[in-house]
């Protein structure tokens, strides 16, 4: 039985968690909005591209020239998984998630004899990945330092994910990160974005003139829409995670606030105990006079 | 008073404009050209320049940093990589524009160097014609 001492205390502590937990929660609420109003602002250039892209890519794959970024390498036994999670815990299953998609896509992929690379962005998938698949990192994108996500931060891991290609280190590669649903709901999501795969276009009557040249534009965008999609990825990924976060905290902040009914009671109840027994005490010391 | 069409102009960060205009001045990869209302349908490539639109409001100018544009006959989309409009051009954004184009360059791959050292020129280009 804990003193009433020892059970204030505990209370005090329980309501001090749960003051983090609801600011944090807060936090997370209005960090959603912003990341929410920046994917959708950034929509319109993503579905343009998209649809320009599938345009040129379905009349381009036919030909025997198609760029490498669009028909691939001709094998596909390198396979190197851009694992997109958090910098920071405490947003729930948000990193998880991500994680255990990328584990079973991995595994799988082993079994079938393929060499797996992974590129980590965001520290929290690398410390999850680390003990199982530590072997098989090839590198790390830190964005700790960074407070919004900018296109400019997936530029950084789109010139890193097409210079490897350049080199040659895999055939494939597939972008992991949570789609934002709803706060209680984010989609682990695996996207693979070389060789690019867009999905067919309905066919636009309208025939264009290309300037200066199909092949060249098609050359020019394949790397802008790796960008493109990495960056969508991105911000998907920050709106899930403030998602995930809000509604961990809130949970949080609900448990808190049970607990210390609980305690509450529990300390009424030991205090009423304690005077009960003293007036016994007294009681029954002035009946032996 | 000739037809407009519809200008958007997004990058992909937010939509900058989204108006009807009568005509569109965009510096393409091969050479600058004016889109106007009944335009064949085009898509081009940008190169870092000044991008004009005409419309009822005026003119506004936006500098581009490359991207593409998709032109039909009664609408023109630029997806630019960046857009300023040009207002708020100054030389410390001009500065920032070239040690990237610079970095880039002196990174790319031999035969991808000549259009990388080209993007320098053009930036270098663009910035003598705004004057910072």
């Amino acid at each position: 039985m804990p003193s009433l001492k020892d059970l204030k205390n505990r209370i005090g502590s329980v309501k001090n968690t749960r003051k983090i937990t609801k600011a944090m929660q807060m936090v997370a609420a209005a960090k959603l909005r912003r990341a929410q109003d920046a994917a959708e602002a950034a929509r319109p250039y993503a579905e343009r591209m998209t649809s320009v892209m599938s345009g040129l890519s379905s009349a381009a794959s036919g030909s025997a020239e198609a760029p490498r970024l669009l028909a691939g390498t001709g094998s596909d036994k390198v396979h190197l998984l851009v694992v997109m999670t958090a910098e920071r815990g405490l947003c729930g299953g948000f990193n998880s998630t991500i994680v255990r998609l990328a584990r079973v896509h991995a595994n799988r992929l082993i079994a079938e004899g393929k060499t797996v690379k992974i590129l980590t962005v965001g520290k929290k998938g690398r410390e999850q990945l680390k003990r199982d698949f530590g072997s098989y990192f090839v590198g790390h994108v830190d964005f700790s330092e960074v407070k919004r996500m900018g296109y400019a931060q997936a530029q950084t891991v789109a010139r890193d994910v097409l210079s490897r290609f350049d080199e040659g280190e895999f055939d494939v590669a597939t972008l992991f990160f949570n789609r934002f649903q709803s706060v209680i709901s984010q989609i682990p999501t695996a996207q693979q974005v070389i060789p690019a795969k867009f999905d067919e276009a309905p066919q636009v009557s309208a025939l264009y003139d290309y300037e200066p040249s199909e092949e060249g534009i098609l050359a020019d965008l394949l790397p802008r829409a790796v960008a493109t999609q990495v960056f969508t990825a991105l911000l998907e990924n920050a709106a899930s995670e403030q998602g995930a976060r809000m509604s961990a905290m809130d949970n949080a902040t609900r448990n808190a606030g049970d607990m210390i009914n609980r305690l509450t009671i529990q300390y009424n109840r030991s205090r009423q105990a304690a005077i009960t027994k003293e007036l016994i005490e007294i009681i029954s010391g002035a009946e032996a006079l | 008073m000739a037809g407009t069409l519809q200008f958007d102009l997004v990058s992909p960060e937010r939509r900058l404009a989204s108006v009807q205009a009568t005509e569109v001045q965009i510096p393409g990869a091969d050479g600058d050209m004016t889109a106007m209302e009944g335009h064949a349908p085009t898509i081009t490539t940008l190169r870092p320049g000044i991008l004009r639109a005409v419309s009822a409001a005026g003119v506004q100018s936006y500098a581009v940093t490359g991207g593409f544009a998709e032109i039909t006959a009664t609408s023109i989309s630029v997806l630019a990589e960046r857009a300023i409009p040009v207002e708020e051009l100054t030389g410390t954004v001009f500065d920032e524009l070239l040690a990237e184009a610079r970095s880039l360059s002196a990174a790319a791959l031999p035969e991808d160097k000549d259009g990388a050292e080209k993007m320098v020129n053009e930036i270098l280009a663009m910035r003598g014609a705004t004057g910072h």
